[in-house]
């Protein structure tokens, strides 16, 4: 049994050591916002939030995050409102939409740590997210507008 | 305006009914509509509401529920199919609530995402379905205030008769859920839109950006449990044995069960579906979480029986090469005499282009939820083929098909993968032997590594030369297991050459292969219009001139089988000539240019390649589009950038082979996809005109290849004959000497 806190909230589960946080999240906390896309931390889908780290949670076992707290798309604000989702929505990015959801927690704890990106600086930090609709174009007006919102 | 009497019965495809508690029900049958000649297949009287497949919902406060048919992969039809029945029923767009709508079982004839055809063959009904319902609600009005229907008019559901009175949709609704559906409406001009032509966001935009449960993996049912089911690790293997004692060992694990006998004979009496899936028995693994059955189905031991011929990429090229070769063909299109045409002419050039197979990696891995019981099978999930699965599901379990309820997600992607629905008959099979609600998950590695992929294909091309004009045109294809179908032997320069052929031939591989985004021209293209460049250095002309003379020499009237309309394509040539700067640029900007049609939509593209650290870098494409009235503009111009930017990805990246049968990559370590850095800006413009509408969801993706192999010639001085581009890393290099570009 394990207790750990998601989107402010303490939780405890019972589940194998080795059980990857995102199959956690998915399969037995119903939060099913964050992705599964590679398994291998190669794609980006199932980016969460750990103590405002964006952090792959297919690679990440419970036992791992040692009492760090998580944040993940559902608790990332509590009116949908966060000024990177109220981009993403302005500029209409999605077009499946699957992959979004990591897109936008890379985008916001990038922002938090980088406020004044250069284009190469949104370009370096969304790199690592896959989305195979290939919406990059409005990835990038998103993280650029997101930005100057935030600011 | 104009009057539109459909051709057929109004009350075959649309029938009205009043809710219980107030409102109004509309069902319709876009479908079948869409066929119009098509005769109503049961006898109306007897149809009930399970029967359509699309429904608006009008509610006593004037809310209007329109649930959308089409499956949605990302294409945008959830956003702009209900835009069009919203123009004509006029009501504020903002006002209007959009549902993905279910799949029944019956009379339909085309609930498919696939081939950019949804908006196509949608647009007259969903428009006479509209103002349909507009006219019955004016109908009520005018009955209330006892005036003439035609001295009424409204704007945004509010309707007005002469002397100013009004009424809201929601305050006639249930009287017009009484009236005669009319035979005859009134369609708006095109001028008269307030909505077709206006930006709408994606109706699911805030459920996206909350991370809201919407696609297949996300669905869930009291009692589910999770599949994870053990295929053959190679092509052209058959399952002998398995030992799973370590398996069900596994915590979470409730069962190990084989299948496999349902489907064999499901493919034996229905042989159609047979390069599409495995046809051997496999192992499942039934647990109460995704991980624990992915965890245990990696501790099975399985015995597998080899083909006698374990086919790798090598033969397979051989083999497309001897094709070529050979004589063996099939000739869809043969005009005059190509034969001829080589030996009188005065340049003969031949070229041969390849591409390799290519995995569709939807980011959503496949997955599919079945509950079969005695009464009925539920299956829920992402499906671009709702009706073809259902009625295979039915067939294999020996049900009726009426006893189907399919229920279409939001799916994270298709291009093409989704049609097939391997994954529907597997989640059937299995919840039919268990007799619990199971759903089928894919890790990447089963997604990549049992896929339906795009198959390799060469073309090779040959063009007679006589004084200075292009007097033949030879194309051959060689592919796995299909060869293009339909009208793409009609395709340009089809009509423009007097000796034309085309000739196919494919080989029979045990590789499953299928559809993938813009099937056939996603690789013909790209080889045709770097062909078409070269053919015209050869010839010493200008190469945009080249094709518009080409073009020019086509007469679409008189030859039926043409399927572009050169008049368009010579204006999307223009337009792109001027808004690329096309031999304008600076020094160290090389553009590459490419016009194609597919879809049904014309397109023209230039790429623009800098060298950055030694390196060409394609910066920037210059996209032009005419596909008819643009229902959504902004839809429209994601659908446009995402074709081009994965068009290029692929071209650039896409490398996908077999060593005895094993795929080459399993998962994103091992095959690269275009990100975020390799990404050039898409510069779109679109052309204005009121031709009807045509699909985006392909057509600006086959041509990107092209426009960057040019474009990399101009850059490099090398002309690149082979798929991805990035295969043959010295055809990359600049020359010390930067070409004058």
């Amino acid at each position: 049994m394990y207790q750990i806190t998601v989107n402010g909230e303490s939780k405890s589960v019972d589940v194998a050591a080795d059980t990857p946080v995102l199959w956690v999240l998915r399969d037995h906390l119903d939060l099913v916002g964050t992705k599964y896309g590679c398994g291998i931390g190669q794609c980006g889908a199932c980016t969460i939030h750990v103590d405002g780290t964006a952090m792959r949670s297919c690679s990440m076992t419970l036992e791992q995050l040692d009492g760090k707290s998580i944040t993940t798309i559902e608790g990332l604000s509590e009116d949908g409102k966060h000024p990177v989702q109220e981009a993403w929505k302005e500029i209409d990015v999605p077009q499946c939409g699957y992959c979004q959801a990591g897109q936008i927690m890379t985008a916001t704890a990038f922002l938090e740590q980088n406020p004044n990106p250069t284009e190469a600086d949104i370009k370096n930090a969304m790199h690592g997210n896959i989305c195979r609709c290939a919406s990059y174009n409005r990835i990038y007006r998103a993280v650029e507008k997101a930005a100057e919102n935030m600011g | 305006m104009s009057k539109s009497t459909i051709q057929f019965s109004r009350r075959a495809f649309m029938r009205t009914s009043s809710l219980a508690g107030g409102g109004m029900l509309i069902g319709f049958n876009l479908f079948q509509a869409c066929k119009p000649k098509v005769a109503p297949p049961v006898d109306l009287a007897e149809l009930n509401y399970n029967d359509f497949n699309a429904f608006i919902k009008i509610a006593n406060n004037g809310a209007v529920t329109i649930f959308s048919p089409n499956p949605e992969i990302g294409q945008g039809v959830k956003t702009s199919m209900p835009m069009i029945i919203a123009e004509e029923l006029d009501v504020a767009w903002k006002d209007v609530y959009v549902e993905q709508g279910i799949l029944d079982t019956k009379n339909y004839t085309r609930q498919v995402a696939g081939g950019s055809q949804s908006i196509r063959h949608g647009w007259d009904a969903l428009r006479q379905t509209g103002a349909t319902a507009k006219q019955m609600l004016v109908n009520a009005a005018a009955a209330r205030w006892g005036v003439d229907a035609a001295e009424c008019s409204v704007s945004e559901g509010i309707i007005t008769n002469a002397a100013g009175e009004t009424l809201g949709y929601g305050e006639v609704v249930n009287e017009a859920a009484t009236l005669e559906v009319p035979e005859e409406v009134t369609l708006k001009d095109t001028k008269e839109y307030k909505i077709i032509g206006t930006d709408a966001r994606n109706v699911d935009i805030d459920k996206i950006t909350t991370g809201k449960p919407l696609f297949g993996l996300d669905y869930k049912k009291e009692g589910m449990v999770y599949a994870s089911v053990l295929r053959p690790p190679s092509f052209g293997q058959k399952l002998i044995s398995y030992d799973d004692t370590e398996a069900k060992a596994m915590p979470g694990v409730i069962d190990i069960i084989k299948i496999g006998s349902k489907l064999q004979a499901l493919l034996e009496d229905d042989p159609s579906f047979g390069s599409k899936i495995s046809s051997s028995d496999k192992v499942v693994v039934l647990a109460n979480s995704t991980w624990q059955a992915m965890k245990a189905k990696e501790v099975i031991i399985a015995e597998w029986e080899n083909d006698v011929l374990m086919e790798s990429t090598a033969n397979h090229d051989q083999m497309l090469t001897g094709f070529l070769d050979g004589t063996q063909f099939e000739t869809p299109r043969k005009d005059g005499d190509v034969e001829k045409a080589f030996k009188e002419a005065d340049m003969v050039l031949e070229r041969t282009y390849e591409s390799p197979f290519l995995p569709h990696n939807c980011m959503e891995p496949m997955n599919f939820f079945a509950d079969v019981t005695d009464e009925k099978v539920h299956l829920v999930g992402p499906i671009q083929t709702p009706a073809w699965k259902a009625g295979l599901v039915a067939k294999m379990l020996g049900r009726e098909e009426d006893e189907i309820l399919l229920e279409m997600t939001r799916m994270g992607g298709g291009f093409g993968r989704r049609l097939y629905g391997d994954f529907v008959l597997e989640a059937a099979e299995i919840s039919d032997a268990v007799r619990k609600p199971v759903k089928v998950v894919y890790s990447r590695e089963d997604d990549m590594g049992v896929g339906v992929y795009r198959p390799a294909i060469k073309y090779r091309i040959k063009a007679a030369v006589k004084d200075g004009k292009l007097t033949g045109y030879h194309l051959k294809e060689a592919a796995i297991n299909d060869n293009m179908y339909g009208l793409i032997p009609n395709f340009f320069p089809a009509g423009a050459v007097e000796n034309y052929q085309v000739d196919t031939v494919s080989y029979k591989s045990n590789i499953t292969t299928g559809a993938w985004r813009a099937p056939y021209t996603n690789f013909l293209a790209y080889a045709e219009q770097s062909f078409f460049d070269e053919l015209a250095e050869a010839m010493e002309v200008d190469k945009i001139q080249f094709r518009i003379d080409l073009l020019k020499k086509v007469d679409a009237e008189a030859d039926e089988r043409i399927q572009y309309a050169p008049d368009r394509m010579i204006k999307v040539i223009e337009k792109a000539v001027e808004k690329s700067g096309w031999g304008t640029k600076p020094k160290g900007v090389y553009q590459g240019f490419v016009n194609y049609y597919c879809h049904n939509t014309h397109v023209a593209e230039v790429a623009d390649v800098e060298i950055e650290n030694g390196t060409p870098v394609v910066k920037k494409v210059t996209c032009v589009v005419d596909c008819g009235i643009v229902v959504n503009p902004m839809g429209a111009l994601n659908q446009i950038e995402g074709g081009v930017i994965d068009g290029i990805g692929h071209s650039m990246y896409g490398d996908f082979g077999f060593d005895a049968g094993t795929p080459m990559a399993k998962n994103f370590d091992r095959y690269r996809l275009i990100r975020m850095k390799e990404a050039p800006k898409v510069e779109v413009h679109l052309m204005q005109n009121d031709y009807t509408p045509t699909g985006l969801g392909e057509p600006t993706l086959p041509p990107a290849g092209g426009a960057v192999a040019n474009a990399l010639k101009a850059a490099t001085g090398k002309r690149i004959y082979q798929q991805p581009f990035m295969k043959n890393p010295e055809l990359l290099k600049v020359p010390e000497e930067p070409i004058i570009g």
